[in-house]
């Protein structure tokens, strides 16, 4: 390993170095805002230095990581999502009856393993960081098991991930078994690895298909998605922003390298399978979400429905040459890089609210009644979520489902196109529901305060979802640069 | 510049609407006049600008920034005669609506005027975006502070109407999207260039059965905002569950977006798949006319009942335009003016009398003429004007679209004829339920002072009267505006 490797991996050591940093550190002095600062500053420069360096040339650092545009600008963003959920963790925490330090170091982890997926082009490294992601997120996830208000939930959330996420991964790892068994070398582009022994295709088939639960798995597709509204639901608010921001971003751009980039023909194997999975998270997710009454349970069910939409860059990858290729990258990173901006949105205003008041995470709808009077910043951005999510244009989710209409035009895929079209219109339902019930009468007076820091969070989470839809370009452009 | 300044002067004077709302209601309320009045200043200045080079005698102002480069969109806002009547008839109709608000919405009204002006904006952007992504990105952001009034400022069954105005419109725009999508990729493989600008993609060679599902996707966006039969289905909730200025926004101008869709984009853009369906088009224009005015007939509630008119007469606007002849088309323009007056005269009526009644029931209605000597003798002239009588603005645009579908399809138009007979019947219904008769007992019977109109509503409905009496002595007064749009339209609607 040379020196300009190493540099170029630098935003994986200081998202290491916090969490050594951190349990040092927690060895000696316990301040929660110290430990958020440490926690956010470290996050800010490891995205800095990963959205710095775009432009610069790829480099392969071992075997196992590599560190091209892609690896820099998607895991920028999953740093960027890690950094905004620290932030909004620190009011959430502050107001929990529970030790608050060492949630930071878990968090940091999870970046960690997240940024190493994303940067994985070896299946070796791809589990590592699936697994470091995800045995974190276990204990982030049941985090309140001590807190007198939230331990039952909590609890059964985080027992429920571990074993089904541990189920998953050892699927996953069988998968990786028999492609390593096919090919003889666990480089993700098979042609790399051409000349290793070779048996027959069938251990590729069922290998890829064994892999491809695991992946399906955390991306919640449906029949794979059964954790998530229960997860979501009981986690923490900024865990389960984590969740729907981090987990999606970083699982979904290693099917991207695995899927779109590699060659090895594990695209045409999966298509069917896809396609089938497409078509469920986008009725069946949208369907079930319409008569939840929590909203995180809510917007569990809009992820998956989310999550269905974006196979169609998959499929429509699948179909033609380069340059439906290339626009399928463009439409997915795209779509990731929104989705992330405007979940992260929803959540922050959610862990906001339920720092002051944990039913509004835990409790129905009705809770947020009225809350456009009262709140007008929180109430406004959540509409502004809600209004992204369900693709508004001059938001970002515009830009993303204008994306997905164009690959999906752009390949034929008039299935996949009618199911999104009809998914979204089902959609619409549920994002008015929580619009409307803001906009209602409000029931009593609340005491709801709003902080400077809690206020900048929000207004540049805002700002970075109007821009987005306003000016896309700039994202646009460095996409392009990512993909090439 | 003077289009830009509009939306702005707009969109900046609901921001402010909303902040000075928070100390004071009539603050806002004056500061949306203001704002409106800039807006007008604005829009006056387009008829003496002669000093934008690129104006020619069919397009007046040109604007043209950059946008999204990566596709090819530009913020490219123009005017021709066409826009300039609509925009013209938006901003009447939001002094109206103002009108209607100023004594109507009482409680947080720095919300109220932010939302109402961010519509007129959104109206007015859709009447003059040329590109087709920026028009379909006002096409959906004016639906939103729509439906905040309805949902927030509606009455009874506001929540319900809401939902399904938004679902119905928003379902369908992504159709169009995904038509426009296809029309641009469609473009791209003729000429190699991303473009969504509207001058290039009606160069676009689109015959063939692509073509026709390209165009069936605008169709049905337009059709539902239209609405006309099947997919008419949202109106008569909106429209009835809206607060009287969100009625009037909405039968005044929102439902003329629709018809201007189909006039501006479905022929110039799919000229064969157009005239090949027109057929079917002009079938559906005749069962709206003739169906939904016998629905108005049967109805009691009276905003409901002018709901189901104002899609029996958007049957006529969609007739003319699939006639595609000079008389259908001027036809067209003139009744969507003329009804956009009306039925904003109408629905005022309409939020007058449950101010004074507190029912929108006819049934409880009855004898008010006796009450109400002006608010009567007004509601008998839109009433009159709704149902096509020689001298007001609507008779010009019925008429003249029977004689231009009459030359194309006379089976069309004999058919649609007959609804000129079911028309007196539901407007003089709600003359003789409401106005003639002994007076009901529900009613609170007061002095006629108290009761009848005062000078702000009088002013109100009185802009709504002179602009149906002057159009319909003379017409031309639009029509030589419209003259030279029309038929460079045509020209592109009849197709290679």
């Amino acid at each position: 390993m040379n020196w300009l490797a190493l540099t170029s991996l630098m935003p994986l050591l200081l998202v290491a170095s916090i969490s050594v940093i951190l349990l040092l550190l927690l060895a000696f002095i316990r301040d929660h805002k110290l430990t958020c600062w440490i926690t956010c500053l470290g996050l800010a420069m490891a995205a800095f230095w990963a959205f710095a360096d775009m432009g610069d040339a790829p480099q392969q650092v071992t075997p196992l990581l590599i560190m091209d545009d892609f690896s820099r600008l998607l895991g920028g963003t999953v740093l960027l999502v890690s950094l905004a959920c620290g932030w909004m963790s620190y009011t959430y925490l502050e107001t929990a009856d529970e030790i608050r330090e060492e949630y930071y170091i878990l968090l940091s982890l999870a970046a960690l393993g997240a940024c190493v997926l994303v940067a994985s082009n070896h299946f070796a490294s791809m589990f590592i960081g699936l697994e470091l992601m995800s045995v974190s997120l276990f204990a982030m996830v049941g985090y309140m098991a001590h807190s007198k208000q939230q331990a039952n939930m909590t609890l059964e959330a985080g027992v429920k991930y571990m074993v089904l996420s541990g189920v998953s991964s050892s699927f996953l790892l069988f998968g990786v078994a028999l492609i390593y068994a096919y090919a003889g070398n666990l480089n993700i582009d098979l042609l790399v690895a051409a000349e290793g022994p070779r048996l027959q295709s069938g251990y590729l088939v069922i290998g890829s298909a064994l892999l491809l639960v695991g992946v399906a798995f955390k991306m919640s597709w449906i029949p794979f998605h059964m954790w998530t509204p229960d997860v979501y639901q009981g986690a923490p608010a900024p865990v389960t922003g984590f969740l729907a921001g981090a987990v999606k971003v970083a699982v979904f751009a290693f099917a991207m390298r695995w899927l779109m980039m590699a060659q090895g023909g594990y695209l045409d194997l999966l298509l069917l399978g896809l396609t089938v999975m497409a078509v469920l998270s986008m009725v069946v997710g949208n369907l079930l979400a319409l008569r939840q009454n929590n909203l995180k349970r809510l917007l569990g069910y809009s992820s998956i429905a989310h999550m269905g939409y974006i196979i169609v860059t998959l499929a429509a990858s699948a179909t033609l040459g380069a340059a439906a290729l290339s626009t399928a990258l463009e439409a997915a990173a795209i779509y990731l890089i929104t989705y992330a901006s405007m979940t992260m949105l929803a959540f922050a205003v959610i862990s906001q609210l339920a720092a002051q008041d944990r039913r509004f995470e835990s409790g129905t709808l009705a809770h947020y009644q009225g809350l456009l009077y009262q709140q007008p910043l929180l109430a406004g951005a959540l509409m502004l979520a809600m209004l992204a999510l369900a693709g508004m244009p001059l938001t970002a989710g515009f830009i993303g489902k204008y994306y997905l209409v164009l690959v999906a035009v752009d390949s034929q895929l008039w299935l996949l196109l009618s199911l999104l079209v009809l998914g979204s219109s089902l959609g619409l339902y549920y994002y008015l529901r929580v619009i409307l019930v803001l906009c209602k009468t409000p029931v009593g007076d609340s005491r709801l305060t709003l902080g400077a820091s809690e206020k900048l969070l929000l207004t540049l989470l805002v700002a970075v979802t109007l821009w987005l839809g306003l000016y896309p370009t700039p994202a646009i452009q460095w996409v392009q640069l990512a993909i090439q | 510049m003077q289009l830009l300044g509009i939306i702005i002067s707009l969109l900046g004077g609901g921001v402010l609407a909303l902040i000075v709302g928070r100390q004071s209601a009539a603050a806002s309320r004056w500061l949306s006049l203001v704002s409106l009045a800039v807006a007008s200043v604005f829009y006056a200045s387009l008829w003496f600008d002669t000093t934008d080079p690129q104006a020619t005698s069919l397009w007046l102002l040109h604007m043209d920034w950059p946008w999204i480069a990566r596709f090819g969109i530009h913020l490219l806002l123009v005017t021709d005669g066409l826009s300039l009547v609509l925009i013209g008839l938006t901003l009447v109709l939001g002094y109206v609506a103002l009108l209607s608000a100023w004594h109507e919405i009482n409680h947080r009204c720095g919300l109220f005027y932010l939302n109402f002006l961010f519509t007129l904006a959104g109206v007015v952007g859709v009447f003059s975006a040329l590109d087709l992504f920026l028009f379909f990105v006002f096409w959906e952001v004016m639906l939103v502070p729509m439906f905040l009034i309805i949902a927030i400022w509606g009455h009874e069954g506001r929540r319900y109407a809401a939902t399904k105005f938004f679902i119905y419109t928003q379902a369908s725009s992504l159709l169009m999207l995904a038509a426009m999508v296809g029309l641009v990729l469609l473009n791209l493989q003729q000429t190699e260039v991303w473009s969504f600008s509207w001058f290039t993609l009606t160069q676009t060679d689109t015959s063939g059965s692509l073509g026709m599902w390209l165009m069936l996707g605008f169709y049905l966006a337009f059709l539902v905002k239209l609405p006309g039969l099947p997919v008419h289905n949202w109106l008569p909730d909106a429209h009835t569950q809206a607060p009287t200025p969100g009625s009037i926004l909405l039968a005044g101008i929102l439902l003329k977006t629709g018809a201007y869709g189909l006039l501006r984009f479905v022929w110039p853009l799919f000229p064969d798949a157009a005239s090949s369906f027109a057929p079917m088009a002009m079938g559906l224009g005749v069962f709206s006319v003739l169906y939904a005015a016998k629905l108005a007939f049967a109805q009691n509630d009276l905003k409901r009942l002018i709901a189901y008119t104002s899609i029996s007469h958007m049957g006529f606007v969609s007739l003319g335009i699939f006639a595609w002849n000079h008389l259908g088309l001027q036809g067209t323009v003139m009744q969507m003016v003329g009804h956009g007056l009306s039925s904003a005269g109408l629905f005022a009526i309409a939020g007058l009398l449950q101010q004074r009644l507190h029912t929108r029931d006819l049934d409880k209605m009855g004898g008010l003429w006796g009450q109400m000597p002006k608010l009567a003798a007004l509601s008998m002239l839109f009433a009159v004007a709704a149902l096509g009588l020689p001298g007001l603005a609507n008779f010009i645009g019925e008429f003249m679209v029977l004689v231009g579908v009459f030359q194309v399809a006379p089976w069309a138009a004999s058919m649609a004829a007959l609804g000129m007979i079911l028309a007196p019947v539901y407007a003089l219904i709600i003359m003789q339920k409401g106005f003639f008769g002994t007076a009901a007992s529900t009613q609170t019977a007061g002095t006629s002072n108290v009761l009848d109109l005062n000078t702000s509503e009088l002013l109100m409905l009185g802009v709504l009267v002179v602009g149906l009496v002057l159009l319909g002595f003379w017409p031309n007064l639009i029509f030589t505006i419209t003259v030279a749009p029309v038929e460079y339209l045509m020209h592109l609607g009849k197709g290679g």
